[in-house]
């Protein structure tokens, strides 16, 4: 997605908004690492000092302390303290060391700052993200949520550790300069202030400019590279109609755009250096010439000398301070806008961190048990195989109940966008061991109710309990472990195909993984890899056939062993004969445990307990196979062929 | 070093100078800009290193030896001369802001067209690329290939562009100025400069290897990011959200570690270039004082104005060679996208027309003759073997089987996708390998298994079958491929919206637009390559019905993986592992009570409930 990256990068942050979420930022960095800046921000006064008070040494101090004293035969000084000029030397030898390593200790803890906050920032986004509710992630792409990642943070960083340092050597450079030119004189201290402004205006309106160049350069480079991704991604539809002659034509227009573009934004950017260079050059020779006409003026008794000061050592000392004054302008103004982008990466960083959390208030929990002498559960703090709810209630008391994997659903009433009614007065019931298909066309609301029923969304109105239990008053992580899913996206992880089936119960021994293949028919597949079970899969199981990785992901809702599951076009995407293999596997699973299953294939459901169809988010009919075809109604005329609405 | 590796190292090498080499064809219409560039970057180096000179004629004229003042010496007489000078120095200064402007532009011009040539170049290779070549990169790194890697090679091109040039000029000069002032001092430099030159460039090469680890840590980082995005389902279904973090905190806590340990080598750079320029100027500082306290601060001997100069140049010229190290690195950095890109610009397209082909196609009918086909040539196993068919003209085809039977592969030799290794697949009579390859793919319309629709509008992506179709052809296919119904419910109908991929429509909508966009060729050979698996039972016989009646004369090859799609094709060909298992009509194979009628018997227990849907 770089079209929708760099249109949202191009988005400009009012100076407030930029500002409050810099003081967010500086606060965060404060608080985890706040003796490191304050000494990070020492090292760096130290390391600018040392260099500012190199140049002022070998300025007026080395001149008119040392060098004309002797040539005039009068006693050298540093700043007043007599001294030779081997001392002096040594002096500046100290000077420079503290320079030099407080130059290298400053940036060794700004990197560690920087790193560190990058750290600590993109840990912190992650963990938040997974505790993000569903409908974060469906209503976002994930392209846009991998950019913060990828891009996002990254910016942060080089602000961190680069730009800010930079730009507070560059502040203390100027701060020390000029305090050293007005105690120098401030006849010359006004023509350097004079082309402070100069140099300011002209760096202001270029980078402005330049600014607008640089997104105009963003927009083409991301129409280009979305031109690209797209026909790219149709390469082939593009062979087959042998379209590439028109595609060329469409990527030479934004090539070309880009390449316009692109000339512009580093014409602008190119010509800030040489200008801001030379502008200084002038100021060197208006120094000079001023400088030397006001000592003439002294000589001839047409200034007063009490007035306005001069002498030679001065000059020369102002002709370096100025340089030093006005140079870092460019660098500040460079600066400043990245910290203009970085904070609009920032905003996006925040916006994902403020997300609200998935709400759980849920205190019915899922234990271990084990069973009494008259079947009743008992909570055992060792694993027994064996689950029930724990149900602390408001008087003190707390109840178990086994879990058996009953599911009813009262008059639920759901929306993903309020006024947009998907589902309404589904009522149904599942008893444990029940196996029940939900049938209908698309968007009818088949996996809406999955959704509910784990709550990855909440429903508006109505009610849902397991095992009679409002499923609201169950933790949610337990209440998700009790229900398993086979989807059909088979979402395998980059881990060893051990690792995976044992992701849904982490506690699972090697031969409880191993009994879970077997049971789901994949046992046999797994011992063909290269690695057997430790064969490590990669690119979410690219090695591996749609059946095969349809197959892992049963195991690993069968390793999981939840007493209720969800099977969401679970086999749609395989063919007929390999469906067999993954259906025996399914057949398998499914039997002793509540299962729904969402499928289009009406064999795979009618030995379903019960087949819902839905139209509408309505349950239009109800029964099983047998009873809803001597109905006659809708499942009659789809099973035999008639007439669907597809949208 | 041994002689094989020794070897080794020389053929890397030719390999980096041939990769050098590749890219600077590039240039075009870039060269004249990248010497201009060089020319005016020269030229303002050369302004830039006199300036100091000039300004310690200024100096002098200010600040005078004490023979001179103890003769007499007054600034007032010398104004003349302080502004010949402060003239000169500005003309300098002009010059240099021109030099380094028109500068600033051409390399601007120069990498900027370098960039277009050389996405263009790639781009046009592309889609000289056959399947094959395209498989063998897979479509995101092509991707990244156009589009990453080609803007790190932009962007240090215009850095090298400058500097390149510049560091060195101005190293050389500088020490040639420095040199005329004093070559005594100017001695300092042979030690500072190798000195600063051996840790810039050792921490460049000794930090490499760790940014390469860094950046494939970021791989992972972004892969595991991505893999959880997708997941996040079954991430939270199976309550694993604190197991993911765990994982995503050691790889980010492995980044952090090799990021600050590759940040505390760089650390080095800045108090080594001090640590040289310090120690550089303190040496002149104490040497140049007492040669200016030797020579009275003569005007002609070595003065403060000589001092500055040097102290100057001292600035310059220790800058340079870190300007110089930070090319270096961006040229490392750099290098790996440019073979990258080279490899694409290298790939020879491995499909062609032939000289003299033919340019007509007779008729629709085809014939396989002992075809054997393997995507790899090291594979072992064929993915098709030996395939004999003869399919006449306006026949209608059915092709089903398991998945990795081959179907998709069986129907792309037809419009030759792919050529075969063995035998030979004949369209119109004439083996597809003697025609243009563009009269053949017009003639020979395929469907892809995976639709693609383009940003536009449904119009636009109609007309990619025929741009000079008309409104009545449109709705002509439209109504043939069943899509005219849900065309004419939009309020634009033809003109409404599609979205990137077509995401906006469902996967049975893009389906029926995609058959219709095929249809609109007019082609002899109509292949849908599981086409209607997202459209209904009854769309997808009326699609076929139409068919039938519609363009008799149009030989149709279906792929499908329901039984109800082809059951009434002229001829069904069953493919089972590379190989033709059955073929006939569907009584045929139905009382032959082989796979076909497996397959068969199982699905024909009801029909489906409702089509399934890739959208979602």
């Amino acid at each position: 997605m770089p079209r929708m990256r760099a249109d949202s990068r191009a988005k400009k942050l009012s100076g407030k908004e930029t500002l409050s979420l810099m003081k967010r930022l500086l606060g965060r960095m404060f608080k985890s690492y706040g003796w490191q800046i304050a000494l990070a921000i020492v090292c760096i006064l130290l390391s600018s000092g040392a260099s500012v008070a190199g140049n002022l040494f070998m300025g007026t101090i080395l001149i008119d302390g040392f060098i004309l004293p002797t040539i005039h035969g009068e006693p050298t000084s540093f700043l007043g303290i007599p001294m030779d000029l081997s001392t002096a030397i040594f002096v500046m030898i100290g000077v420079y060391s503290i320079g030099i390593i407080t130059a290298y200790a400053y940036q060794v803890l700004v990197s560690i700052v920087g790193q560190g906050t990058q750290k600590k920032i993109r840990d912190e986004l992650f963990s938040h993200m997974e505790t993000l509710p569903l409908s974060y992630f469906d209503s976002r792409t994930h392209g846009d949520m991998m950019s913060v990642y990828t891009n996002d943070i990254d910016t942060l960083r080089e602000l961190i550790s680069r730009v800010m340092p930079a730009i507070l050597q560059s502040l203390v450079t100027m701060v020390m300069a000029f305090v050293m030119m007005a105690t120098l004189s401030w006849a010359l201290l006004l023509v350097v202030i004079a082309f402070f402004f100069v140099i300011l205006t002209f760096v202001l309106r270029t980078s402005k400019r330049s600014s607008r160049y640089f997104i105009g350069q963003q927009r083409g480079l991301g129409a280009v590279n979305g031109y690209i991704e797209e026909m790219t991604a149709g390469q082939k539809v593009i062979k087959v109609f042998n379209h590439e002659a028109a595609t060329k034509e469409g990527f030479d227009v934004l090539n070309d755009n880009l390449c316009a573009q692109t000339t512009n934004a580093a014409k602008s950017s190119n010509i800030m250096g040489p200008v801001v260079n030379n502008l200084s050059n002038l100021q060197f020779v208006v120094l000079a010439l001023v400088g030397a006409l006001l000592i003439v003026g002294i000589d001839a008794g047409r200034i007063d000398p009490n007035v306005v000061n001069m002498n030679p050592g001065v000059i020369v000392s102002f002709l370096m301070l100025g340089r030093q004054f006005v140079m870092p302008i460019n660098q500040i103004a460079m600066n400043i806008n990245m910290v203009i982008m970085a904070m609009a990466g920032a905003q996006r960083i925040f916006e994902m961190m403020d997300a609200p959390s998935e709400k759980d208030e849920g205190y019915v929990l899922l234990v271990n048990a084990l069973e009494d002498e008259n079947g009743n559960p008992v909570e055992s703090e060792t694993r027994t195989g064996k689950w029930a709810w724990k149900h602390p209630h408001q008087d003190g008391t707390t109840t178990y109940t086994w879990l058996k994997g009953k599911i009813n659903l009262y008059d639920v009433d759901f929306s993903y966008v309020p006024g947009k009614r998907i589902l309404h007065n589904v009522t149904l019931y599942a008893e444990p061991g029940q196996k029940i298909a939900f049938v209908g066309p698309t968007g009818a609301g088949k996996t809406t109710i999955t959704n509910l029923l784990n709550r990855f969304y909440d429903i508006d109105d109505g009610k849902i309990r397991f095992d009679d239990i409002n499923i609201n008053k169950i933790k949610k992580s337990d209440l998700r472990r009790a229900l398993g899913m086979v989807l059909q996206e088979t979402n395998l992880f980059t881990d060893t195909v051990r690792e995976n089936i044992r992701y849904g119960n982490p506690e699972a021994t090697d031969e409880q993984v191993v009994e879970a293949a077997k049971l789901a028919n994949a046992d046999g597949f797994i011992r063909m890899l290269p690695n057997g079970y430790d064969t490590v899969l990669t690119g979410a199981g690219a090695g591996l056939s749609q059946g095969q990785r349809q197959l892992l992901s049963i195991a690993r809702a069968a390793c999981a062993n939840p007493p209720a599951l969800i099977l969401d076009e679970a086999t749609s995407s395989i063919d007929s004969r390999t469906e067999k293999l993954v259906a025996e596997g399914m057949d398998a699973i499914m039997k002793g445990r509540t299962v729904f299953v969402i499928a289009h294939r009406l064999s795979t459901i009618q030995d379903s307990d019960v087949i819902m169809v839905l139209e509408q988010g309505e349950i239009i009919e109800r029964g099983n196979h047998e009873s809803l075809l001597k109905q006659k109604g809708k499942y009659y005329t789809l099973y035999t062929g008639g007439q669907v609405t597809e949208e | 070093m041994s002689a094989e590796a020794a070897l080794q190292q020389g053929t890397e090498k030719k390999e980096k100078a041939r990769v050098l080499k590749n890219l600077a064809g590039y240039m075009k219409g870039a060269w004249t800009f990248a010497i201009l560039a060089w020319v005016t970057v020269a030229a303002e180096v050369v302004c830039e290193v006199l300036i100091p000179y000039f300004s310690q004629f200024i100096i002098n004229i200010i600040n005078p030896g004490a023979e001179a003042i103890a003769q007499g010496y007054k600034v007032a007489d010398h104004t003349g001369e302080l502004f010949g000078m402060a003239g000169a120095m500005l003309g300098m200064a002009i010059l240099s802001c021109t030099a380094g402007i028109l500068a600033g532009v051409f390399s601007a011009i120069a990498s900027a067209r370098f960039g277009r040539n050389l996405r263009q170049a790639m781009y046009y290779k592309i889609q000289d690329f056959s399947f094959k070549n395209i498989d063998h990169f897979s479509t995101s790194s092509l991707i990244t290939r156009m589009t990453t890697d080609v803007t790190n090679v932009q962007n240090s091109l215009q850095m090298i562009l400058r500097m390149v040039v510049r560091s060195p000029f101005m190293m050389i000069f500088a020490l040639v100025m420095a040199s005329t002032i004093s070559w005594q001092l100017a001695l300092v430099f042979v030690g500072a400069i190798p000195f600063l030159a051996f840790v810039l460039f050792g921490v460049a090469i000794k930090v490499h290897p760790t940014f390469v680890r860094v950046f494939n840590a970021y791989d992972d980082l972004n892969a595991s990011v991505q893999e959880n995005l997708q997941g996040i389902r079954v991430v939270k279904s199976y309550a694993r959200e604190e197991h993911e973090t765990a994982k995503f905190g050691k790889v980010s806590q492995f980044i952090y570690k090799t990021f600050v340990k590759a940040e505390r080598l760089l650390a080095l750079n800045n108090p080594a270039m001090q640590l040289a320029t310090y120690a550089s100027m303190l040496v002149i500082a104490y040497f140049g004082s007492r040669m200016i306290i030797e020579s009275g601060n003569a005007a002609d001997g070595f003065n403060t104005g000589s001092l500055a100069s040097l102290l100057t140049y001292v600035m310059q010229i220790l800058m340079s060679l870190m300007m110089l190290s930070m090319s270096f690195v961006m040229i490392i950095i750099a290098r790996n996208s440019a073979e990258r890109i080279v490899e694409v610009l290298q790939e020879e397209p491995d499909l062609v027309s032939p000289a003299n082909a033919v340019t007509e196609v007779a008729d629709g009918s085809i014939d396989f003759e002992h075809v054997g086909f393997r995507y790899n040539k090291n594979s072992e196993k064929e993915v098709l073997h030996d395939i004999n068919i003869h399919i006449p003209s306006g026949a209608m085809v059915g092709v089903i089987g398991a998945t990795g039977s081959s179907k998709s592969t069986f129907v792309s030799l037809i419009a030759r996708l792919y050529d075969v290794d063995q035998g030979s697949v004949k369209v119109g009579g004439k083996d597809v390998r003697e025609y243009d390859l563009e009269v053949l793919r017009d003639a020979v319309a395929v469907v892809l298994q995976k639709n693609v629709l383009f940003t536009g509008t449904i119009r636009s992506n109609l007309l990619w079958g025929n741009p000079n179709a008309t409104q009545e052809h449109l709705e002509k296919a439209a109504k043939l491929a069943c899509a005219d119904e849900f065309i004419e419910r939009m309020q634009d109908k033809y003109d409404s919206p599609v979205e990137q991929g077509g995401t906006n429509f469902s996967g049975g909508q893009r389906q029926r637009l995609c058959i219709a966009r095929a249809l609109l060729k007019q082609p002899k050979v109509l292949i849908l390559d599981d086409s209607t698996s997202a459209v209904d039972t009854k769309t997808d016989a009326s699609i076929r019905h139409a068919f039938q009646t519609e363009i008799p004369d149009v030989t149709k090859l279906i792929v499908a993986q329901r039984v109800l799609s082809i059951k009434d094709c002229d001829l069904i060909v069953v493919l089972d592992q590379g190989e033709i298992a059955e073929m006939g009509t569907h009584q045929e194979l139905m009382a032959k009570n082989g796979i076909y009628r497996e397959t068969y018997d199982s699905q024909q227990k009801g029909g489906d409930f409702d089509a399934k849907d890739e959208s979602r």
